[in-house]
């Protein structure tokens, strides 16, 4: 019910919602559950396991109970009406229930529960082992379960965001706010969040004086100060989630959930990493229940919750409330309801025995001398005492340490490097202890920072005492809830007990206490408790309660925020990239690269056709090909020899200025880790070319070398992969290619492995004489700005020619012809002696892999070596991937010989051919192996062979 | 996690790229012997408590630093230039 | 004989407007890369002022003015932002092609920014004639304060597209963030 007036809503801003269908109206300021209250519904839900009808238990972000399903562009599921603002026209359904939130037919589960207690789900769904998938796991799914997953994609948008400070305040009460005062007035870099949507703490929620006047004030002048700041910025609505090394925290940003019609590309959520030097927990402390039978009736709620709903929101949580609790919580409560009008039903001090009520609480039941004797009310208001907010302060591993007088876990010391506690959260309950408590934290970590802060002027505020003797459990007819979003009871942590799981850890496994989504914040304490009760042990010797991030639940797609698409991986565009898309090119991912497949002619159905003929095309004519993708590290110095000598197997120190030569790169343990050519562009220049797939590998293997290994070496290492773009032009008319696009040109300056500068069109250029299709082949590069143009003009001259431009598939195919090797081949495993290339390991000096290469069993019959396939019987085919068999062998694994690693149709030989690693395989040739892809079944006899199916003497590439 | 690079100050950890224990700098001779470079390239220990370990500021100004860490508490102690170690 | 059409990294890309935020393409005469061989810093530092009156920076600085600068790249090495250079006793290498450089400006750039890098770009650690080398996303890039609400970002040629459709996409949420605050 709506009190007539107060809190801080605006009364002026009505704002249409339903509920389950059902309209209903609330003001702006309000919450879901307090509009909700304010049109007495309060039954808002059903538990996980019972079916129990619920009530709102909290006014925070620890609501166990009321979880809604919210109507958005994908509906979002198991949203805490606590802490969900209300927005015009907002649209909550209840969840868990089935049909209907008032009839739940689900709910003769409750009936069941003799038979679902504790462990029920270990006990029953054992066995037989079929019937989990079939029986159980369905059953459990419909049964149990919380709010359901739309199952559409969910399109909306997250950030992803980071933020530094020196300073980080988690939590804006007062101690937040007072440390964020000092802090921000001497000049600190603050940052303080808080997950509520304005800062105050409970002073909102409270009837408070601070100096001399109501607290809002108070709160109001410290928000406009810290405000007027240029070093503090304040976060709200958004709630610090973790603790993490190095003074980094996790923050969720509500963006637009609560707004009516959010901002067009306003994200929902943004999701923070915030690098603080230090940070103060100011993140206050949570009330506790108390375990009596029946006490989940809807209408049964915090004392805490109570007050916020009356002074903050304006609503009476029921027509007659009851207290239940000792101290001035009770007495506070009950001088609040008073105040705002509330018919007080009574407090009690002593046992609240029982409840009942149909969907809601009508009657509590207390002792009465032998008897009990029944109270009429609809709300009850419990005060089970304080829980400090540890959470953040466990999140790396630090356990709370348990204070009698509290009755309560605080922080460990040093819990969180860089992280102090202040307020509540440390134990120190009092609005006052709290103010002190905040400057004084703050105070000390200014002097840290080397900051000076002068001491601040305390306001005045309430500083009275906080004594408790806790009631964790009333005895008593009925059953007593401790987790109430999982149905765990007394008797269940109880009965874990009696079953042998002492531990707490057992237990909560046991008993699934503390699992649900507000991970025991309502309920580990209190369970802890009965725990001790039931061993004789005490609570500190029972064990400690923890917790691991987040500190509230946090949508997947926010934590994912920034990895969709081009944020997951970059696209890296070659220049020739939109010619190639112009002409059909499908583009495939080489790396983050993405090349041109193959380029369809009119009339071809298949990539096979296109891929025929373009290897032809460079066979009898001519292609081109962007190979701008292959690493291109310029190496200069007075070392640069003396360097390169020392990262490749074979010399390059001797290597002629104007030549280029092929390299093989080792790893320190004696595997090839990369292989390609380097030009000599100088006396004391190269340029090294690496393979696509390991460019960003080499670079740092380069830089490894030469700061680790070779810190004296003069040498400068610098990438210019992405200055030059480059082009394969090869075929029997590569060189009437270049002549038209080369100014004074003539092929033959211009022998195998050479290279040089070039003038093309005008522009100053490089040339380099290398193959890798075993024809005559060059490739041409210019600085990028020109790469598309020189790219169109290569084709158009290569066309007129009888050529085009090829394609990653042709390119593969010819090199496979050719014997040439990629990273399908020189994968990690294989040795230089593998691939047949032992010999390069020069004899005369020391390399990186060197060493280890020579270890017995790198070399030798024994190894599996790289050799040709070709099919030898009726099924023509090869696959990658496939195992090589000796002809009549089993194809078990045991058997295996070898594996094949890269297969092509060969147009120019008419036949697949594949290259593999075959045991001993250099001395097998014209052996016949048996092919077997178990994945995709096929079988094939094939012939060993050398690998260089095509032109083995190289004429083609040298004329 | 944060790394102070002696070159760029206190960074980010996703700048960086591990590599292992910082004996990847103690390269034997070649003739050093098996024994010398199994441990060199294969052993390493897996200390509780302070190590020594490689990363390369790939994401940032490209050195690779030693960075002496606690491998219990997580603290970070220090940083130094792979180069000056090696020299 | 044809002639070749240049084209530059953002060309089709940029500029983008958002609100009173934009991204645009910076054009240098030449961008070139320079490694001082060991110990010779100062001649090469020396030579530099000479050719364009830029010193070498310090780490993580820039030296010289608008259209003649030289920033720190990385260990050993700056970038010559200007015309082209060649001093003595240094590596250089031609990058002129090899970078998309993009420029950040408005209300709002740092908060753009601080979606994409982990760098700390706080007004009073990344300063006017600052650089620093971080992520931009998953790519590396150089970044450059050139003004209170103008960052300078160089970024792989090839991820140009990349780059200019993720500080789009943070351009855009700050813009309609702050339209709503
Ligand atoms: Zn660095």
């Amino acid at each position: 019910m709506r009190l007539s007036q107060g809190g801080l809503i605006d009364r002026a801003k009505p704002l249409r919602f339903s509920f389950d269908g059902k309209g209903y109206q609330g003001f702006a300021g309000d919450t879901l559950a307090s509009a909700l209250l304010a049109n007495d519904v309060r039954l808002v839900g059903r538990s996980f396991k019972y079916h129990r009808p619920r009530g709102i238990l909290t006014a925070d972000s620890n609501e166990p109970n009321a979880l809604m399903t919210i109507r958005r562009a994908v509906d979002e599921p198991n949203v805490r009406a606590t802490t969900q603002e209300l927005y015009e026209g907002l649209e909550a359904r209840s969840q868990n229930a089935w049909p209907a939130l008032g009839f739940d037919l689900l709910g003769m589960n409750d009936l069941l529960a003799p038979f679902l207690g504790a462990g029920f789900y270990y006990k029953t769904f054992m066995w037989p082992k079929s019937f989990w998938e079939r029986v159980y796991e369905p059953f459990i799914r419909r049964a149990a379960g919380l709010g359901a997953l739309s199952k559409a994609p969910d399109r909306g948008r997250y950030d992803k965001a980071f933020a530094h400070c020196d300073l980080l305040v988690i939590g804006g009460g007062p101690a937040g706010l007072m440390a964020a005062l000092v802090a921000g007035r001497a000049g600190a870099d603050v940052i303080l969040a808080d997950e509520d949507t304005r800062l105050g703490g409970r002073l909102l929620a409270e009837r408070e004086e601070i100096d001399g006047g109501p607290a809002l004030d108070w709160v109001e002048e410290a928000t406009a100060e810290l405000r007027a700041l240029p070093n503090v910025r304040l976060m709200t609505r958004t709630t610090v989630t973790g603790a993490y090394d190095g003074g980094t925290y996790g923050a969720l940003e509500r963006v637009s959930q609560h707004l009516a019609s959010p901002a067009g590309h306003a994200p929902i959520e943004t999701f923070w990493r915030i690098v603080a030097r230090r940070a103060i927990l100011a993140a206050g402390a949570h009330e506790r229940p108390i375990a009596f039978p029946n006490n989940d009736r809807p209408g049964v709620m915090l004392a805490s919750a109570v007050r916020a709903y009356v002074n903050r929101w304006g609503v009476a949580p029921g027509k007659r409330v009851a207290v239940f609790g000792q101290g001035a919580d009770a007495e506070r409560t009950a001088r609040d309801l008073r105040a705002a009008g509330v018919e007080l039903a009574e407090v009690i001090t002593d046992r609240v025995t029982g409840t009942n009520g149909r969907l809601g609480l009508e009657e509590i039941l207390v002792p009465d001398g032998d008897g009990a004797r029944g109270i009429n009310c609809d709300c009850l208001a419990v005060a089970g005492g304080w829980n400090p907010a540890v959470h953040l302060t466990c999140h790396m591993g630090a356990r709370p340490v348990w204070r009698d007088d509290l009755a309560a876990f605080v922080p460990a010391e040093g819990a969180v490097p860089g992280l102090t506690p202040a307020g509540a959260c440390a134990g120190a309950f009092s609005t006052a202890a709290c103010l002190s408590g905040g400057a004084r934290v703050a105070g000390a970590i200014l002097e840290d920072l080397g900051l000076s802060a002068p001491k601040p002027d305390l306001p005045e505020a309430e500083d009275g005492g906080y004594t408790i003797t806790p009631i964790w459990h009333v005895e008593g007819k009925g059953r007593a809830w401790l987790d109430f979003q999982n149905d765990v009871t007394v008797k269940d942590v109880k009965q874990s007990a009696t079953e042998g799981f002492r531990s707490v850890e057992h237990m909560k496994r046991y008993t699934t206490q503390g699992m649900a989504t507000d991970q025991g914040k309502n309920s580990n304490v209190a369970a802890l408790a009965v725990l001790a009760d039931a061993t004789g042990r005490t609570i500190p010797e029972t064990g400690t309660t923890t917790f691991r991030p987040p500190y509230t639940p946090i949508n997947i797609a926010a934590l994912g925020a920034g990895a969709l698409d081009k944020g997951f991986a970059p696209e890296r565009h070659l220049t020739s990239h939109a010619a190639s898309v112009a002409r059909g090119a499908p583009m495939i991912e080489a790396g983050l690269w993405y090349r041109p497949s193959y380029f369809p002619a009119p009339g071809e159905q298949t990539w096979r056709e296109a891929c025929d003929r373009e290897v032809t095309m460079v066979r009898q004519a001519v292609g081109v090909a962007d190979v701008s993708t292959l690493g291109k590290i310029d190496i200069q110095g007075p070392d640069a020899g003396k360097f390169l000598d020392f990262v490749y197997t074979n010399t390059f120190s001797t290597l002629k200025e104007g030549r280029v030569r092929y390299g093989l790169m080792l790893r320190e343990d004696g595997h090839v880790m990369d292989d390609g050519t380097t030009a000599r562009l100088g006396a004391q220049q190269y340029l090294m070319t690496t393979t696509t797939a390991a460019a960003g590998q080499v670079m740092a293997h380069l830089d490894w070398v030469r700061q680790a290994l070779m810190p004296g070496a003069d040498v400068q290492i610098a990438s210019v992969t992405e200055h030059w773009a480059q082009f394969a032009v090869a075929g029997p008319k590569a060189g009437a290619v270049l002549a038209s696009v080369l100014d004074d040109w003539a092929p033959g300056d211009w022998p195998f492995m050479s290279c040089g500068a070039v003038s093309v069109s005008g522009v100053a250029g490089r040339l380099f004489r290398i193959s890798f299709s075993g024809e005559q082949g060059y490739e041409i590069a210019v600085p990028a700005r020109f790469g598309e143009s020189l790219f169109r003009l290569l084709v158009a001259q290569a066309e007129a020619l009888g050529g085009g431009p090829y394609g990653m598939e042709a390119l593969n195919v010819l090199r496979i012809e050719k014997g040439f090797i990629t990273h399908a081949e020189i994968h990690g495993r294989v040795t230089a002696f593998d691939i047949g290339m032992g010999r390069m390991v020069s004899a005369k000096k020391d390399c990186v892999g060197k060493t280890m290469s020579e270890r017995p069993g790198l070399s030798g019959p024994e190894r599996e070596q790289m050799v040709g396939l070709k099919p030898a019987g009726s099924v023509k085919q090869l696959t990658g991937g496939a195992h090589l068999f000796e002809a009549g062998a089993r194809a078990t694994a045991a058997n295996s010989q070898g594996y094949v690693t890269s297969v092509g149709f060969s147009p120019t030989l008419g036949c697949f051919l594949g290259q593999g690693f075959l045991r001993n395989g250099r001395a097998r040739h014209g052996e016949t192996v048996r092919m077997v892809d178990h994945v995709r079944g096929v079988e094939a006899m094939c012939e060993v062979c050398d690998p260089v199916f095509y032109d083995p003497e190289g004429g083609r590439m040298r004329g | 996690m944060r790394l102070p690079c002696p070159i760029c100050g206190e960074r980010d950890v996703r700048e960086f790229t591990y590599k292992g224990h910082a004996v990847a700098l103690d390269r034997p001779a070649p003739n050093a012997g098996d024994a010398a470079w199994e441990d060199y390239v294969h052993l390493r220990e897996n200390p509780a408590g302070e190590t020594r370990e490689l990363w390369y500021h790939g994401g940032g100004c490209g050195a690779w630093i030693v960075v002496r860490r606690n491998t219990v508490t997580h603290e970070v102690l220090g940083a130094e230039l792979a180069s000056e170690v090696a020299e | 004989m044809a002639k070749l059409i240049a084209k530059s990294p953002g060309a089709g890309l940029l500029p983008v407007r958002v609100g009173s935020l934009s991204l645009t393409e910076e054009a240098h005469d030449a961008i070139t890369c320079v490694a001082p061989f060991q110990g010779q810093e100062k001649p090469v530092s020396a030579a530099l002022k000479d050719a364009i009156g830029a010193a070498l920076p310090g780490v993580g600085r820039v030296t010289g003015k608008a259209g003649a600068r030289v920033a720190w790249l990385g260990l050993g090495q700056v970038l010559v932002l200007g015309p082209p250079v060649a001093p003595p006793g240094a590596a250089v290498t031609d990058q002129s092609d090899g970078w998309a450089c993009l420029t950040l400006e408005g209300p709002g750039s740092r908060a753009v920014l601080a979606r994409l890098t982990p760098l700390d770009l706080r007004e009073n650690l990344f300063k006017r004639g600052h650089a620093a080398r971080s992520l931009l996303g998953h790519m590396t890039c150089l970044f450059l304060r050139t003004g209170v609400e103008r960052y300078e970002m160089l970024v792989f040629r090839s991820m140009a597209a990349t780059a200019v459709h993720e500080l789009t996409h943070a351009m855009q949420s700050v813009a309609a963030q702050r339209s709503g605050a």
